[in-house]
């Protein structure tokens, strides 16, 4: 993962965000307040903005850049939850172009600050449900001789399977959780929203 | 909103309203804030004897933490500053944030949850009750304390006492329709009323046929006086608030029957307020917030408020 990696990463997630903010703000209308695309599309859009005027070369401090981007102008819960991951993972990165292993490290980092700020556990209909097994399955690919770009496409899939796998899910956290029972049947537009990030990461590292 | 009350600042880059007029050294500050489409909620409670400054954010979005931070240093007299913060995911994070770097600032915050909502039970296995009316009740009491000189400590115990006990329940006629989706958040048959509604349009946690005034009013009074610390209570004070789509007339028609209905349980209403406070943009619908009052907090209650939503005894 190098620093031009990192921004057509980004580049990628705005895209993605602005394709289908409609899409996640229908999720989002169902078991919460229907604002969730609009949300995650102006933060991106201001990430996008950070990302091109950044001209360090350091991966960790692009994503620490990224981070604060996003708790200053998403809001709502996914503001300081993403803000925090892209935040706590850049810091966790020690070098200036970590190598896969170290890349997943740091994302592990950052999901464990995401679910202690969060108190979220897997199974909660949360975004922990489609980054945990992004993260699991990114591990798998390079355990078995993959390069970076095998275990960014592998992660995609299991994040967009994770999102998925809320459908039947009640939910426990966020607003959806006053749905009780009623949140079932209805995809997490949080996990939705991780899955189209792990999507861009995958496109990104495709396109090298 | 900044045109229709000249009493009030409204910075529109750092997103912040505060009062125009400066006020004493020592004056411990009250902020809140939320997303924009509750109003009058927040702004509309920016003045003396309530808020020192709120921050809006997007359309049922929580504001930024760099709003807060902004705000809490613009009105901090040097004796602190009293979040009032309602209790939703985003609002709890952003506010958390925000009083971390304050704090960095050398701002001291201490921080006031409101979660008056009974419609959400088994709150263990949610995000917890949802802060509604009683955000009103709370800005109000701590906001008349701060004004009169009390220190950091005893305004967010205040506000914290208010909030505990408060209880309040909501029934919508109609979903409300955000800018961001362009439609309702959910259809409701037109003899059907969702029961517990939150303020953003959530929907609640059942549908019933739509019953009478003196039903609804009886189903949620119900759910608020349940717990125990409101049930030995013989002074109320109470608000029957309009969720934005509601016509006046209507609420007068609810307040009479949570009149009537209190009194036949030997509790009087001390002091209301029957409006449009807290809003859900055009859904129709209202709550009912109740809040237990000693004398202490009566008072507290009458004190002068000069505010755009709320204004007497100046």
């Amino acid at each position: 993962m190098d620093i031009a990696l990192a921004k057509d990463w980004i580049q990628a997630i705005a895209a993605a965000m602005d394709t289908h903010k409609d899409r996640l703000t229908q999720l989002d209308s169902a078991i919460g307040d229907a604002d969730h695309g609009a949300n995650m599309n102006r933060g991106f859009s201001a990430a996008l903005a950070a990302q091109e005027s950044f001209e360090e070369d350091e991966v960790g401090r692009l994503l620490v850049k990224i981070g604060t981007t996003l708790i200053s102008s998403v809001g709502g819960a996914s503001g300081p939850l993403y803000g925090t991951a892209f935040r706590a993972a850049g810091r966790a990165l020690t070098t200036a172009e970590p190598d896969p292993a170290e890349f997943l490290a740091a994302l592990r980092t950052g999901l464990d600050a995401v679910q202690s700020l969060g108190a979220a556990a897997p199974g909660d209909k949360t975004l922990v449900d489609a980054f945990l097994p992004a993260l699991d399955a990114f591990e798998d690919a390079l355990r078995t001789g993959g390069d970076l770009a095998d275990a960014c496409a592998r992660a995609a899939r299991a994040a967009e399977e994770g999102a998925r796998a809320t459908i039947p899910l009640q939910a426990r956290k966020g607003r959806a959780s006053y749905l009780g029972p009623r949140s079932i049947g209805h995809q997490d537009p949080g996990a939705t929203s991780t899955a189209l990030i792990f999507g861009a990461l995958a496109t990104a590292a495709a396109a090298r | 909103m900044a045109a229709a009350h000249p009493q009030l600042d409204v910075d529109v880059s750092a997103k912040v309203i505060r009062r125009a007029a400066a006020t004493r050294a020592g004056k411990v500050a009250l902020l809140s804030g939320g997303g924009s489409g509750h109003e009058p909620l927040h702004g509309g409670f920016v003045g003396t004897g309530m808020l020192d400054a709120a921050c809006p954010g997007e359309i049922f979005t929580s504001p930024v933490p760099d709003q807060m931070v902004a705000a809490a240093a613009a009105v901090d007299q040097g004796a602190g500053v009293v979040f009032v913060v309602k209790n939703y995911t985003g609002d709890v994070l952003n506010f958390r944030m925000a009083a971390e770097l304050a704090a960095d600032e050398g701002i001291e915050v201490r921080t006031v949850l409101v979660d008056d909502d009974v419609a959400v039970q088994d709150s263990t296995w949610t995000a917890g009750r949802r802060g509604t009316g009683a955000t009103v009740f709370v800005e109000k009491i701590a906001g008349a304390l701060a004004e009169q000189g009390a220190d950091l400590a005893e305004v967010a115990e205040v506000g914290r006492r208010v909030n505990e006990l408060s209880r309040s329940f909501a029934v919508a006629l109609t979903a409300c329709t955000t800018p961001a989706n362009g439609k309702p958040g959910f259809d409701l048959p037109e003899d059907e009323i969702e029961v517990g509604v939150g303020i953003h349009g959530e929907p609640g946690r059942r549908r019933e046929k739509l019953g009478t005034a003196r039903e609804i009013v009886a189903g949620a009074l119900e759910a608020i006086l349940a717990e125990p610390v409101l049930t030995d209570t013989d002074q109320v004070i109470i608000m029957v608030n309009g969720l934005g789509g509601t016509p006046l007339i209507e609420l007068y028609v609810l307040f009479n029957e949570v009149v009537a209905q209190l009194a036949d349980r030997g509790i009087a209403v001390a002091r209301n307020l029957v409006g449009n406070y807290v809003t859900s943009l055009d859904m129709a619908g209202a709550s009912i917030t109740v809040c237990r009052a000693d004398a202490r907090l009566l008072s507290l209650w009458d004190a002068p408020v000069n505010t755009p939503a709320l204004r007497w005894g100046i």
